[in-house]
């Protein structure tokens, strides 16, 4: 099992030096603008430029460029400064951190709790007209953009311009050290939206596996020694019937935290997707490279810890 | 007025079941009634299609959930199975009519350890704390012939070979000792020589706890090792009963005939051919009319196709019971022929019956 | 045995299949060894029954005489042609020569293609019979041959029997017309009924295409009533070899004892007799135990059994058997071989 993760661990790394070589290249094969005229900002002089092009190393060679990065990341963990502000990007990063992870895992609970409640009813009701009611919502819910459910639930619950005063508007998010109420509040339209689509997606799988599952003799097994249905179908059923979802979570959280940009955008929350966005529309190169590295980062992790999960569910998987 | 200590252990009366289904409804059990005496074991026998499953997953509610429609009688220590309600059949699962099943790879839950699985059929039953209740599971484990039972106890299914996986559902099914046992194709899925050591083990633990054994299979030989009574089984009906000895020796159904000449025998030579039953098993949704056995019988006559046979005591064996539309005299002077070596064409004409109009039976299965 | 009789020539047959170990680069620390030297010749006309329990490697060994997979080691001639090593166009040919049905009719055979192009696609292959009609012709001919109906010809398998599906099987193996045909356990999945069937199908196909044929089952009684000879398999290799008659009346290595022994027979007449039954399971084939493979569950092991492998001879009464201290008539009731008439 050790040997198993280590070497998870060392393909990861891997993985992401390459990632960060392809952002590299890509990054300076697309016409964008030079970043040392971004910096020289007024002072268009050309003696200027040249010594900030020194200054930040632009005027090396690329693989040299990039091995700096390397070093600097590796063993300094310095992930360079913002072009436009000069600010470091590990502190852009790590401010905007906190609100991008209160969105997504919280948004995860959401759609962890209602999906499987959802489907789950649905597979024990299977063919009947609620199981097809909501497996028809949940269709709708999973077509719906999340920018345009974003937009929706402000225009009918925020408290500033919606039609009922029932929930702050956009822009009142609030770290949850500081005001522990108003973040909670603030951030439920956004849990809901970026659960909407996904506890969808999750309702539909676990109905479609758990009725799979309840198929399988081992259910019969459980049924002939004896055990109430209610044990039968959450603790025989559900607990094979869950493993596609366990594959499937982690990796759609780590995916969302790099991703959160359209519902961080429709409620003005400060998180990474936001960043990332602006720093795209300015050619901040380093924050770019920062917040991809973390994308990748997440998904990567999260991968290695999908893979551990199952192995410690599927008692077969481990012996392989 | 339980009348225990007399009387069957169990009795299945006029069983129907059917299930509804997108191209009809599925008559897997049409009207059978069979017994199971206290301490012995019926053998039932049959192949894909003939219901012997259907009838005893019923017997313990487990076509409940399949949208079954049963109606009959199973009577069990003075209780009605098909309609006593799920809370107190549940309580009879597993504890006093446990069954096993045909897989055990399968029907071991993979996920959670050997043990796990048999200290839940324990607690589901007996009011003992988890310590107990571990204690009693290496008990099983070591009653049922598994070596090094404490430690094995903390294994998974899949870490378990064939043979020992059947060994563990068998300790799963007595942990409760049960009155009866319900044992479904046990060794189908297992190599001869463990076949062998399973069936040993069934025998030797019925002595041991005085339990009455169902075993469902479709190997005549199983059957004839284990079996006190026989039962066999045709497309929903049971078409004959007899006790072992019986059935092997004087057996009174052409289907039973069928099964019998189309089985090699271990003894017998190469220039003994088979003969094999013509046609193919017929769809529950679709029957043939009347006996159901007609359209593949070499001895169909024309009215057999309009009258269902009932199960009739041959002449001279009350115990020994036939669902054909044959007389007995006839059917004693064609096994006669068959069992000297006659081909059922040959045992016809011996006997002096006409040959069956349609060639229904020609098509190749 | 000469080479012009024997239409199939094993000798030291090997297969191993490594089993591997490692953090970046994966390395071989065992292996499983299926197959570990078998030799057998199958004459021209005869069936050759190959039985064993499971992990004995007699699917393993029917793959590589098929060529289906490659062999660690030993030889397989077809014909008196060293056949181990070929490739490419030669191998295709050889491969009308040889033919093979498997044990489940439900997934050998393609859901998407009908019966007529299932039945059709060795010629295909091979390129012969381009014209469709004529193809047509040639495979509803051989649909009749086995017992199906003709007009079934563009007709799924799902909408096929076990039994009927097992026929399509057979029609698809003999339509090149093969000199050696393979059956990989093909009645087990059948009801008995559909056995006997299936069975005597394939008796009239040998006797009237006068096709070599390696049978291989788990059902003795099924071998005995099919095979002229019959080889047992343990652990990777043949512990007894010979013909029918007295193998089965008069065994003379222990496991096969075993086996026969253990069958259960339909007399109710024979129930109760002493039995002597195998302890334990079958040991891993990565990790078999040393000089006779069988030694550690074998009543009559003794010392010289886990040092000196026991040579495949012949012991006298008719069959070749692997066995240091081979079983005496009177021992053969004690253990209640059934088989013996």
């Amino acid at each position: 099992m050790t040997r198993y993760i280590i070497r998870r661990l060392l393909w990861g790394v891997l993985l992401l030096v390459v990632v960060l070589a392809l952002l590299f290249v890509m990054f300076y094969i697309l016409p964008t603008a030079d970043p040392a005229k971004l910096r020289a900002g007024r002072l268009q002089n050309p003696k200027i430029i040249a010594e900030i092009r020194h200054t930040y190393g632009l005027d090396k060679s690329l693989p040299a460029q990039f091995w700096l990065y390397l070093k600097n990341l590796f063993l300094h963990f310095n992930l360079g400064y913002s072009y436009y502000s000069n600010a470091p990007v590990k502190e852009l990063i790590f401010n905007r951190l906190p609100a991008t992870l209160s969105l997504v895992l919280g948004g995860a609970v959401i759609w962890v709790i209602a999906g499987l409640s959802v489907g789950i009813i649905s597979a024990r009701r299977a063919g009947s007209r609620l199981d097809r009611a909501s497996m028809g919502t949940a269709l709708v819910f999973v077509s719906a953009p999340e920018y345009w459910l974003g937009l929706l639930a402000l225009f009918f619950f925020a408290s500033d311009i919606g039609k009922i005063h029932l929930l702050p508007g956009a822009g009142s998010y609030v770290g949850l050290t500081a005001e522990p109420a108003k973040w909670f509040t603030s951030l439920i339209m956004p849990w809901l939206v970026v659960a909407a689509g996904t506890a969808a997606i999750y309702a539909r799988l676990i109905r479609g596996s758990l009725i799979e599952t309840m198929g399988e003799d081992y259910i019969r097994t459980a049924r002939a020694k004896g055990l109430t249905e209610r044990r039968v179908v959450l603790r025989h059923g559900l607990r094979s019937a869950i493993n596609p979802i366990v594959t499937v979570l982690g990796v759609d959280i780590a995916v969302l935290l790099g991703s959160s940009v359209l519902v961080e955008t429709v409620f003005d929350i400060p998180g990474i997707g936001r960043l990332n966005y602006i720093a795209i529309t300015h050619s901040d190169y380093p924050i770019i490279q920062g917040t991809v590295l973390f994308a990748s980062l997440f998904v990567i992790v999260a991968n290695i810890v999908v893979d551990i999960a199952y192995a410690f569910l599927d008692p077969r998987v481990r012996y392989s | 007025m339980s009348g225990l200590g007399d009387g069957p252990l169990l009795r299945v009366e006029d069983l129907h079941v059917e299930f509804p289904t997108e191209d009809g409804v599925v008559h897997a059990v049409d009207g059978i009634t069979y017994e199971v005496a206290r301490g012995r074991t019926l053998g039932i026998v049959g192949e894909s299609g003939s219901g012997k499953t259907v009838s005893s997953l019923t017997t313990l509610g487990l076509t409940r959930t399949q949208g079954a429609r049963v109606s009959g009688r199973i009577s069990f220590e003075g209780k009605d199975l098909v309609t006593l309600p799920d809370r107190e059949l549940r309580a009879i699962r597993g504890n006093e009519i446990a069954m096993i099943f045909q897989d055990p790879l399968s029907s071991l839950h993979p996920f959670f350890q050997v043990g796990t699985q048999l200290i839940e059929a324990i607690r589901a039953h007996r009011d003992v704390s988890k310590a107990a209740a571990r204690e009693r599971a290496i008990e099983l484990l070591g009653l049922v012939g598994i070596p090094d039972a404490s430690r094995r106890v903390c294994e998974y299914p899949h870490e378990f070979s064939g043979g020992m996986r059947q060994r563990a559902m068998i300790a799963m099914a007595l942990a409760n000792e049960p009155k009866l046992l319900i044992a479904d194709e046990p060794t189908t899925a297992l190599d001869v020589t463990v076949q062998a050591q399973i069936l040993a083990l069934l025998e030797s633990l019925q002595r041991e706890l005085g339990m009455a054994i169902v075993i469902i299979t479709h190997d005549l030989g199983v059957v004839a090792e284990m079996a006190d009574d026989i039962a066999v089984m045709y497309a929903g009906r049971i078409v004959e009963t007899a006790s072992a000895k019986e059935m092997f020796a004087g057996p009174e159904h052409p289907y039973t005939w069928g099964l019998l000449k189309s089985v090699p025998s271990l003894s017998a030579s190469r220039d003994v051919e088979l003969v094999p039953i013509s046609g193919q098993p017929p769809s529950l949704i679709r029957r043939p009319s009347g006996c159901h056995f007609h359209p593949r019988c070499p001895y169909a006559q024309p009215d057999h196709a309009r009258i269902d046979p009932h199960l009739e005591p041959v002449s001279g064996n009350p115990a020994h019971h036939v669902a054909c539309l044959l007389q007995s005299e006839q059917r004693k002077r064609l096994w006669a022929e068959l069992a000297k070596g006659a081909t059922p064409e040959q045992a016809r004409e011996a006997v002096g019956l006409p040959a069956p109009e349609t060639d229904l039976a020609r098509t190749g299965a | 045995m000469s080479a012009e009789e024997s239409l199939v020539q094993v000798r030291d047959l090997v297969k191993h299949f490594p089993i591997t170990q490692g953090i970046v680069l994966q390395r071989k620390v065992g292996a499983v060894q299926a197959v570990d030297g078998v030799s057998f010749d199958v004459r021209r006309g005869e069936t050759l029954g190959i039985v064993g329990e499971s992990g004995c490697g007699k699917s393993t060994t029917a793959r590589l005489v098929m060529r289906l997979l490659d062999a660690t080691a030993g030889e397989i001639h077809f014909e008196g042609r060293d056949i181990t090593r070929l490739k490419g166009a030669e191998l295709k040919a050889i491969r009308r020569e040889m033919q093979m049905i498997f044990q489940d009719p439900y997934s050998s055979l393609n859901p998407r293609k009908t019966v007529g192009a299932a039945i059709g696609q060795p010629f295909a292959i091979h390129g012969l019979l381009e014209g469709k009609a004529e193809r047509k012709r040639a495979v509803q001919e051989l649909m009749e041959t086995v017992g199906l109906n003709p007009e079934h010809y563009n007709r799924y398998p799902h909408e096929f029997s076990g039994g009927q599906r097992q026929r399509i099987g057979v029609a698809r193996a003999l339509a090149l017309k093969p000199k050696l045909l393979i059956a990989d356990e093909p009645v087990s999945a059948l009801d008995v009924s559909i056995q006997a069937q299936v069975l005597n199908l394939l008796r009239e196909m040998q006797r009237e295409l006068g096709l070599t044929l390696i049978f291989i089952a788990h059902d003795l009684s099924v071998v005995r009533h099919m095979c002229d000879r019959v080889a047992v398999m343990y652990l990777g290799r043949i512990v007894e070899i010979g013909p029918g008659d007295p193998l089965y009346d008069f065994p003379r290595h222990p496991y096969t004892g075993a086996l026969l022994s253990a069958v259960p027979v339909a007399d109710p007449q024979l129930r109760g007799e002493r039995r002597e039954l195998l302890s334990g399971d079958v040991p891993s084939p990565a990790n078999p135990p040393k000089a006779c493979r069988f030694h550690t569950r074998c009543p009559k092991a003794q010392e010289l059994c886990s040092q000196e492998d026991p040579p495949l001879q012949d012991k006298g009464t008719g069959t070749e058997a692997a066995c240091h201290f081979p079983l005496a008539r009177e021992e053969l009731a004690e253990i209640g071989v059934r088989s013996a008439r």
